[in-house]
This record gives C-alpha cells, structure tokens and sequence, in this order.
C-alpha cells in the first residue's frame, strides 16, 4: 500500500478547492459584479453620453467640492490622528482609555447623528448659528459645514491604524534616541515617523476613500444646492432620483475609479518598497 | 570625580521599586548591579540613564547633579536587553545616530562620522557590516552594534541593562569579555544591570548585590563571595 504523506498544516484537496471557491465567489458576486455594473450602466448609452454627464458643470462642480472637502479633512485628519496615536501609545496619562472611547465615537454613532449635531450647533435655531450668522460665517449648507462633517466621520481611520501599531513597536527605539541626544522633534523625524509610514500611508489612503465617499453625515450638513453644496455622493443620488441613470452611474464610476486610483497606488508603493517592507516585517 | 548614588527612591503606584539605593564608584570603575528579577535593578539603571525619575535621592557623577539633567544631555550610552536598534537604518546609520541629531556646531563632519563608525565597528569586531539591517544581523551581532551605538556618543557613562539576557550561553560569554576589554580601552564608567552572578562577578570591579530595592552588599567581586553580609547574599550567590 502507497502511503500518501503530507504537511500536517495542509488541508485536503477538497477542503482547499471548496473555501477557494467560496472565497471567489463571494468576491465575484458582492464586490466585483457591482462595480463592473457601475461602468456598465454608466457606458449604457455609449463613451459620448458618458463624457457629457461627467462634464455637465453641475457633476464637475460636484467633484471640485468633493476634492477640496478632502483636500482639507485628509491632511487635518492625518495630523489629529498622529497626534492621538503618539499620546496614546507613548505616554500614560490619566483619562487615557476615555480618549481611545472618544477617537471611536465616529465609528458608533450613525453618520446621520454627527451631521445633525452640526445642524444643531451651527444651525439658525442652534448654540453658535445666530452669533456667526451677525459675522456672516456660514458653517452649514456651505463648504465649512461640509469639511467639519467630513473631518468627523473620517477621524477614527488614520488614529485607529496607528495606535496599536505603536503601541507594539513599544518606546524602546525612542528611548534610545533621547539617551543618544535626540530632541523630541528629531526622534518623532527620525525614529518615529519611518516606522510607522505604512500604517500612516494606509490610514491615510482609507481616510481618503471614506471622505470622498461620506454620504451621511455630508447629507444633513450640506442642504444639497445643486452645483454648490453637492458633493460626488450627493450628487449621484440626486441624478439618480432624477432618473437620470447614465448622469448617476457615470459619477458614481468616477468615485469608484477614485478608489480604484487609490488602492493601486497602495499597491505601486508596496511592490516599489517590497525590500524595506520584508526588513521592517523580519526582527 | 565619581559616581555617588544617595539612597534613590522609586514607587510606581504602590509598588515600592527602589528603596533608598545607595553606592559610589570611581569614575571610570565598571559596576554591576545583581540581583532576582523585581530586586530594582532595572528601575535603577533606568533612574541613571534618565528613562525613569526617582522620587527621592541624588545622584551626582562628575560633579554634575545628574538628576537634574534630561536624558538627552546626560550623555550616557545605552544598551537594551532588546536591543532596540532603528529598524529602518543600517548599522552605519545606527552607529552614526547620535552624531548626526547634534547641533551643527557640534556636529562632526560626514567623513569624521564615516571613519568613527568604522574605527567603532573595529572595536566591537564587526568590520564591514556597515550597509546591513539589524534584521540581518545575529541576536549577539545586533547587541554589538547597539554597544557600538552608545559608544558613539563618547559617552560620559555607559549603561547596559541585561544586554546579553537574550542570548545563548556562547555567546554571552564572548561578548562579556570582549565588554570587559572594551571598557579597559575606553576607560567609561560603566553600569551593567544582570540576573546572573557569574555573569556579574566575571565582568566587574565591583557588584551592588540588590534585593527589594535596596543594595545588600556592596564591594568587589572576591569580598562578596568570600564574605557574604546577610543570609540573602549567601542564598542567591550558592544558588
């Protein structure tokens, strides 16, 4: 009798065969079939009519808005989310395990409920609306109002990625550095900041596709002025309900292909920097 | 000109780490600090290289009041039990770490920084190994460049904190004289923290034997074992 020897960590054949197909399929069915729909829908009516409603000024100004909404939370973000994680991770403090509570109220409370907030701090009828109204600063259905929900709804990505990451690499390195003359400055430089530059780049790329994507919270703050207040997300919705199916779909497939953009940028930079990932990953 | 440690005092929370610790050591004398592990070898250690702050006590050393002074002017080299080598530089880097975070007039050259880090990686017995990352190096390669890295800095003192406790029997051994000749040829005060009294009574002028935060004994390494002060010395030193 031939003895069939094999990894005592290796599954049989058609254990294998059965999760790979479960986990193809599941991935074919739930995330691709849909965003192989979107560019279909929005070619439906071929590459002309595509072109027309991404050009329409109303889609253009809808995306102008989205970028600049992003373009201010990423980067606010990026510098809270380190800030957070460093206190977090480095220092002990009283009150350190209601901050980590705090940093993850954004991900518990329904969008919706953070945009209302707004409305009622900032609103006519709310605490600072009045007040500001006589300056003439506008917060809600305007672009401040659109960047604070942003900035709220997509806070938690860049400190969430980066507390347990420096909460594993430890003080060890940063210890060192003081004992070797480094100021604080130069250490967070030096030390800090390159390793934890992937979790970084992740938590900020993810930052992104959530603030270019944010519906919600976005939804109540903006007042949806056509051409004005209407992010990307908004805007899709509105032709949608329009009827306007090939306007909807050919917005929604240039926010998809923003995500897309950024997911093969992650990737560029991991193939590009393989080498000094395999070192930071082997102690 | 010496090293004066007056009864240091550390609690964290409750737990009583240091209790009033207290010895002297000639500048340029090499001391180890022995004792079981929660003994506060460690937390002393960490007090003298800045890390930790005492709650009470002094320590002067070289007429500096050194407790007064931030880690990062103290000017004491450092060695982890984990090494704690920058990842993401290579040994030359590491080495060159503490040269080049200083202020620009008092920063050495490019080539003055290139030639100390090859005359240090001589002196630990690491020659060429400058462009490598510690993720290449070996348990005992990656402590001597750590070692090479504190020395950079021309310390004032150098302070090891069970630097070889990872490490198997061999090669501890190797690297503890090789400290031990490094010590003789830079002439740096140094503070080695160990669990292991072979290890501490091989190296040394003199051994602060500890126990819950305070120095049993206290003297060079042959009046220690001949003449064991209380019932705990001579317990740990026949264990």
């Amino acid at each position: 009798m031939k003895a069939t020897f094999r990894k005592p960590t290796e599954d049989p054949i058609w254990l294998k065969a059965l999760l790979g197909a479960l986990a193809v399929g599941f991935i074919a069915i739930l995330l691709l079939l849909p965003l192989v729909l979107v560019f279909k829908e929005a070619l439906a009516h071929g590459l002309s009519a595509f072109w027309a409603a991404m050009v329409e000024p109303d889609s253009l100004a809808a995306v102008r808005l989205s970028l600049t909404a992003a373009a201010i939370a990423v980067p606010l973000n990026t510098l809270f989310g380190i800030s957070a994680a460093w206190s977090i991770a480095k220092f002990d403090f009283p009150g350190k395990t209601f901050l980590v509570t705090l940093i993850d109220l954004p991900f518990s409370v329904s969008p919706v409920v953070s945009g209302l907030i707004y409305v009622l701090v900032f609103g006519a009828q709310g605490w600072f609306g009045p007040r500001l109204a006589d300056y003439n600063i506008h917060i809600l259905f305007a672009l401040p109002g659109i960047v604070l929900a942003t900035i709220f709804v997509t806070f938690p990505f860049v400190a969430r990625e980066l507390i347990p990451l420096m909460m594993d690499q430890g003080r060890d390195e940063e210890e060192a550095a003081a004992t070797l003359g480094a100021s604080g400055f130069s250490t967070f430089l030096r030390v800090t900041l390159p390793n934890i530059k992937w979790g970084l780049l992740y938590g900020v790329l993810l930052c992104n596709a959530r603030a270019l994507g944010e519906f919600g919270a976005v939804s109540v703050v903006s007042g949806h002025i056509r051409g004005v207040t209407n992010t990307m997300p908004l805007h899709v919705e509105l032709l949608y309900n329009n009827y306007d199916y090939v306007g909807a779909f050919a917005v929604a497939a240039l926010l998809a292909m923003l995500g897309l953009v950024t997911l093969a940028l992650k990737s560029l930079l991991e193939w590009r920097y393989a080498d000094e990932l395999a070192a930071m990953h082997r102690h | 000109m010496s090293l004066t440690v007056d009864s240091v005092s550390k609690k964290f929370g409750r737990f009583p780490a240091l209790n009033g610790a207290s010895f002297v050591a000639p500048q340029g004398g090499f001391v180890s600090l022995l004792g079981p592990s929660g003994s506060g070898k460690t937390t002393l250690l960490r007090i003298l290289g800045g890390l930790e702050f005492a709650d009470s006590g002094s320590v002067r050393f070289a007429d500096l009041n050194w407790l007064d002074m931030p880690a990062r002017t103290r000017n004491a080299g450092f060695v982890f039990q984990q090494y704690a080598l920058f990842k993401h530089m290579t040994v030359a880097d590491n080495i060159a770490f503490g040269l080049r975070v200083r202020p620009r007039r008092t920063r050495p050259s490019k080539a003055a920084i290139t030639d100390r880090v090859k005359q240090l990686l001589d002196l630990v017995q690491l020659p060429g190994l400058e462009a490598r990352y510690p993720s290449q190096l070996s348990g005992g390669q990656r402590q001597r460049v750590a070692v090479a890295r504190a020395l950079a800095i021309e310390p004032r003192m150098l302070l090891l904190d069970e630097p070889f406790g990872a490490l198997d029997a061999k090669v501890r051994k190797e690297l503890r004289s090789d400290l031990r000749r490094i010590h003789d040829h830079t002439g740096v005060t140094t503070v080695f923290v160990t669990h292991d009294q072979e290890e501490a009574f091989a190296v040394a002028d003199l051994v602060a034997v500890m126990k819950d935060g305070r120095i049993e004994q206290y003297g060079a390494p042959a009046d220690v074992r001949r003449n064991p002060k209380t019932a705990f010395v001579s317990e740990f030193l026949t264990a």
